[in-house]
């Protein structure tokens, strides 16, 4: 809401204040300030001047020679402008005079005539083009006919105006109004304000008699007031009417409409005028409108409506949607003569269904959802009346013909000295209670520090202790509550053992150097279904898809979160980021039904995605690029730190290796898999050699073993054998350990790979591995015979298991 | 025989000086102290001495083997520093060279922040709570006093999946998850962090996921002063000391009164710059006491207990902390935005 201050000025004295700490005590006190605009880079000497004669320019077909009278002199101004004309009173910048975007008026010649100044458009004079009336759009602005020759200008069209924009909140709608915030700005400097009644004569035939209002739906429309306006003069607004409305951002479009639009920023009540003569009826029936009923509205289209929309009828067509938009038939023209003015009280939600089925938010629908002072509805209508006796030359016809199931009753709250002390922490009396009260315009009774307020109808947003609670704070000042602490100090605050394990977790991964990121849940459907986890694949029922996404691109719940990793990679790759290593900690989502109504499962994944070099020292000649077992390396490290035990199994997986994808077990069950990325999607999207994993860290969080017991340290020494095998290529180092573990228990305490060769003095598709085991025994020194009796029991395994012989 | 040895001590001392090398001194040992050697052979031949002359010629011989031996030694020691020092010579390095480098990575710029807020609250007394990113209607907004056709439901622009599901719009659903599993008796003391949606368009200023840590206290006689007390703990703990914090009205559903906190602006230090637009203030946080409807909702009598929340984006906080430009830059993951805070 932007708020003139020179209209404040005029409604609440703001004497002594300037417009900074006037935006500043209305922050502290009720509504942001969201901007201040003082007027600087004003265009100055711009003056009246009346056009004496107005002759076609000589020599140029679309320029005018005006001669202008300024009072003190004459000028010869040459006017580009289509609608200047003789007797026009205008906006005259004489030379030395500056416009905004500091151009200055010279003395000049035009096209071999001199030109002693300029007439100015609105826009020249720094007003928005679409504030400007329309009838000076496209030309200069002409003055009302009595206006004086030689007056400023800039201050008759109130140019020099600051401005507040006011940032209001849904509950304060009854500041938006000009009223509603002279009553705050009255509040907040403690400043005296009251809004006026409004008065007008009556002519002797009753509205009534001309038209009545029928209500169908109470609920709905709990008030319905029809004025009816005679003898109306459709015209310009007068000067000043104009300039509230283009300070406030509105159009200026003729007196009946201004003066509508006036009210509502005036008194916040929106209000709407019918064309009698077009609305054609002696009754006003207000409904739903029926399934399918249609009405052309005053933006020209055509609204098909439903049930649930109200609409405001002449007993048989819908001549305007409740709230949200006037019909195009009885629209105000420049031949209307009669009015039927409508000052109405329509439910919040009705208005809303309406505005947001059919988009069409405006200043009237958003104060009608927002809600409206129940006292206030009707004396809009009445103070419009004022105005267009004033200002339309009309007749008002005698009181209004109306419905009325309005509630009027204002709201009582009780409020006890103490309790505002206890919830604040400040210790006032009730004088001081009092004196806030006093300075809001709220009644009250009080005895013995109990408080019944009485909470006037243009406060509608107080209903409960805690809104008074909020009044009396705010007035009171939130910089003289006191700074105190809370008194639960009986709470130790803290991580819980998942929360600290998941920063292990991050902590653990960067140190191995992989760095977080954070990507969007939201992706397209493709990616959202890719590279799901193989233990999730049984169970997932697809991505779940949002209702109305703002973008394909994020419409659809992410099952694996890969695919944007990927995405980094690629973004980072475009823009020749090469070694890249990646991980992030993030939710996906499985519905737990095929129509995805129940709230879905979200499991916490590690994941990560790396490409590049892993290691690169140039001057050593020494380079590795990330391959699968770098990776393997890191989730491996990451089981280790989390205590726990993973085995792998060569996996298949969409989008991954055939022939280097390992799923990871963990407790007999997969939680994960990891590997290079598949050649074919690794080209389609641009990427390099990327491998990644994809962890699920809710199930290995849970498999976590808290209680570590201690486990002693060895007190014996342990034997070490090393062994090469001879194997079938094809066969695998994981599943030869696990035989070597299994014959060689319970001695064996740790097998490791450390040599594979393949090549010179072995046979074709045949390889050596070669191990090193360890044998020890908590309790004793080993003695050679027990060692030998364990290897030749694994090496006895391992040859019938796996053919394995021993490399001669 | 004394001649003799006398004459071997120097003709030993002399082989000594003159070897340059530590086989050569090596000869010398076994030359003249071997078993074979010639003071041996003196020793031997004692045989022949007088009664008296034995202990003499006895105690000059070990003299001079002792004397040969010291200055063997001392050779030895002495070759031998001067063959470290040609080693160390031969193995000095350019250290000027750059080392191989270690792999390093570290947390998103958010996450850390997070996590300091995190910590900060804990040390406060606050747990940490989580809850579901897909939410019902129900937690995210009727249980927060925003029942359906609410005019504030407008203030969060909302990702539907059906009537009932959605993408939360702010951690405040996890405060009501964790009030109502409290059976409306004990106190709450939390603060949740997390991802949160809104159907926006993203551009310098808005994303559709951001993040958000809301707190919650409720428990008996819970002051305003209290709220006003911890946010400031808070900003001077995040912010710096010296920063000024004021709270001004604003209004949430689920709270009453409502106040949004602003922080003094450190550039300018309050007198106003473009940083805070000329205010001396920048907007931090949305807190205020605990509408009633939310505790009783939550099973809570609210005559009884009273609270306070708060809600704050630490991409804002980012934002200012480093002089952020684009909230993009949080989600597009530019490892050269990125490794810029993996000290932060």
């Amino acid at each position: 809401m932007l708020i003139s201050l020179n209209w404040l000025k005029e409604l609440v004295d703001i004497s002594g204040y300037s417009t900074e700490e006037l935006a500043e005590i209305i922050t502290k006190t009720g509504i942001e300030v969201d901007g201040v605009y003082e007027p600087e880079d004003l265009p100055e000497n711009i003056i009246v001047g009346n056009i004496l004669s107005c002759e076609q320019h000589p020599n140029a077909d679309k320029l005018s020679l005006c001669q202008v009278d300024t009072g003190k002199e004459t000028l010869q101004i040459v006017c580009g402008a289509p609608n200047v004309r003789a007797g026009q009173k205008v906006a005259v910048a004489k030379p030395g005079a500056v416009l905004p975007g500091n151009f200055e008026i010279k003395q000049t010649e035009l096209r071999g005539e001199e030109s002693n100044g300029m007439i100015c458009s609105l826009q020249e004079l720094g007003v928005k083009e679409e504030d400007v009336p329309e009838a000076f759009i496209d030309g200069i602005f002409v003055f009302p006919d009595e206006t004086e020759i030689g007056e400023d200008a800039v201050e008759l069209l109130n140019l020099d105006d600051s401005i507040i924009e006011l940032d209001v909140t849904p509950n304060r709608a009854d500041a938006l109004s000009m009223a509603g915030v002279a009553y705050e700005t009255a509040a907040a400097l403690d400043r005296e304000y009251e809004l006026e009644s409004p008065s007008y004569e009556e002519t002797k035939e009753k509205a009534n008699d001309y038209v009545t209002v029928k209500i169908e739906n109470e609920e709905a429309n709990p008030y319905y007031g029809a004025f009816v306006i005679q003898d109306v003069e459709v015209k310009e607004s007068p000067l000043w009417l104009k300039n509230r409305l283009m300070a406030a951002d509105t159009r200026p479009i003729n007196n009946v409409v201004d003066i509508t639009n006036y009210v509502l920023l005036e008194y916040g009540q929106p209000l709407h005028a019918f064309d009698f003569d077009r609305f054609n009826s002696e009754e006003i029936v207000t409904r739903y409108a029926e399934e399918g009923e249609q009405i052309k509205t005053l933006d020209g289209k055509i609204r098909t409506l439903s049930s649930h929309h109200l609409v405001i009828t002449n007993g048989e067509k819908a001549h305007a949607m409740a709230g949200v938009m006037g019909g195009a038939e009885s629209e105000v023209h420049e031949g209307t003569t009669t009015l039927i003015l409508e000052a109405a009280y329509f439910d919040p939600r009705v208005v809303r269904q309406g505005a947001k089925d059919h988009e069409l938010r405006s200043e009237s629908s958003v104060r009608f959802e927002k809600g409206l002072d129940v006292n206030r509805v009707r004396q809009a209508g009445e103070r419009a009346c004022e105005l267009l006796e004033k200002y339309a030359g009309a007749s008002i016809l005698k009181g209004v013909s109306e419905e009325d199931h309005l509630n009027r009753e204002e709201t009582k709250i009780r409020m006890e000295t103490q309790r505002l002390n206890d919830r604040l922490g400040t210790s006032m009396i009730s004088e001081d209670v009092k004196e806030i009260l006093r300075r809001l315009q709220f009644g009250y009774e009080e005895k013995k520090d109990v408080f019944d307020v009485q909470v006037p109808t243009r406060r509608f947003d107080i209903a409960i202790f805690e809104d008074m609670l909020e009044e009396i704070a705010r007035i009171y000042g939130y910089d003289r509550l006191p700074y105190t602490l809370p008194n639960s100090a009986h709470q130790a605050g803290g991580l819980t053992e998942e929360q600290r394990l998941k920063r292990d977790v991050k902590t653990y991964l960067e140190g191995a150097g992989l760095s977080e990121t954070i990507t969007y849940s939201l992706t397209d459907k493709v990616s959202a279904e890719q590279m799901i986890s193989p233990e999730l694949q049984e169970e997932e029922q697809g991505a779940i898809r949002l209702a109305m996404p703002m973008s394909e691109d994020h419409s659809h719940l992410r099952l694996s979160i890969l695919p944007e990793l990927l995405r980094t990679h690629r973004y980072n790759l475009a823009r020749q980021q090469q070694n890249l290593a990646y991980y992030e900690l993030g939710k996906v989502f499985i519905s737990e039904d095929e129509e995805h109504q129940k709230q879905p499962r979200e499991i916490t994944r590690a994941a990560g995605a790396i490409s590049g070099n892993w290691v690169t020292h140039p001057w050593q000649q020494e380079k590795k690029e990330v391959d699968f077992y770098v990776v393997k390396g890191i989730v491996e490290g990451l089981a280790e730190r989390l205590g726990v035990t993973f085995s792998y199994m060569k996996g298949e997986l969409e989008g991954m290796h055939p022939g280097r994808t390992a799923l990871v077990v963990c407790e007999d069950e997969p939680v994960g898999f990891m590997g290079q990325v598949h050649p074919r999607y690794q080209k389609e999207w641009d990427l390099r050699e990327t491998y990644v994993f994809d962890l699920n860290l809710d199930r290995l969080l849970e498999i976590y073993e808290k209680e570590e017991t201690f486990e002693q340290i060895p007190r014996y020494p342990s034997v070490s054998r090393d062994i090469a095998l001879v194997v079938d290529e094809e066969t695998w180092a994981g599943d030869i350990e696990v035989t070597i573990l299994e014959a060689g228990a319970p001695l064996i305490k740790q097998v490791k790979v450390f040599d594979v060769y393949q090549g010179e003095h072995l046979e074709d598709g045949k390889k050596s591995l070669a191990f090193n085991l360890l044998y020890q025994d908590p309790e004793r020194t080993l003695k050679d015979k027990e060692v030998e009796k364990a290897h030749g029991a694994i090496l006895e395994q391992v040859a019938s298991q796996h053919n394995a012989s021993l490399r001669q | 025989m004394k001649e003799r040895l006398e004459e071997l001590e120097q003709e030993a001392i002399l082989k000594v000086e003159k070897a340059e090398t530590i086989d050569a001194l090596k000869n010398v040992r076994v030359e003249y102290l071997g078993k074979k050697g010639p003071i041996t052979e003196v020793l031997r031949g004692m045989g022949k001495l007088s009664k008296e002359e034995r202990p003499v010629i006895g105690q000059l011989a070990n003299e001079v083997r002792e004397k040969i031996s010291v200055a063997i030694d001392e050779k030895q020691s002495k070759l031998e520093d001067e063959a470290l020092e040609e080693q160390l010579k031969d193995e000095s390095i350019d250290v000027t060279l750059p080392g191989r480098p270690v792999q390093v990575g570290g947390p998103h710029l958010l996450t850390s922040i997070i996590e300091e807020i995190e910590d900060l609250f804990i040390g406060m007394g606050f747990d940490i709570r989580e809850g579901p990113e897909v939410e019902t209607d129900y937690y995210n907004f009727e249980a927060l006093n925003l029942p359906k056709g609410h005019p504030a439901r407008d203030m969060q622009d909302t990702f539907y999946i059906t009537e009932e599901l959605l993408m939360r719009t702010h951690t405040s659903p996890v405060q009501a998850r964790t009030m109502g599993q409290k059976d409306g008796k004990e106190p709450v003391k939390m603060i949740c962090p997390g991802k949160v949606y809104r159907r926006d368009t993203d551009d310098a200023t808005h994303s559709h996921q951001f993040t958000q840590i809301e707190g919650l206290l409720v428990d008996e006689n819970v002051r305003m002063s209290d709220l006003k007390g911890v946010l400031q703990t808070f900003a001077h703990k995040m912010f710096g000391e010296e920063r000024e914090i004021r709270l001004r009205p604003s209004f949430f559903p689920f709270t009453e009164p409502s106040v949004e906190m602003d922080i003094s602006c450190k550039m300018c230090g309050g007198k106003g710059c473009s940083v805070c637009k000329g205010s001396g203030w920048i907007e931090i946080l949305g807190a205020g006491m605990v509408h009633p409807n939310v505790l009783e909702m939550s099973g809570y009598d609210s005559k009884k207990y009273s609270g306070f929340a708060f809600g704050m984006g630490p991409e804002r906080i980012a934002m200012l902390k480093h002089g952020i430009d684009d909230i993009r830059h949080f989600y597009t993951n530019d490892v050269r935005f990125l490794s810029q805070y993996h000290n932060a």
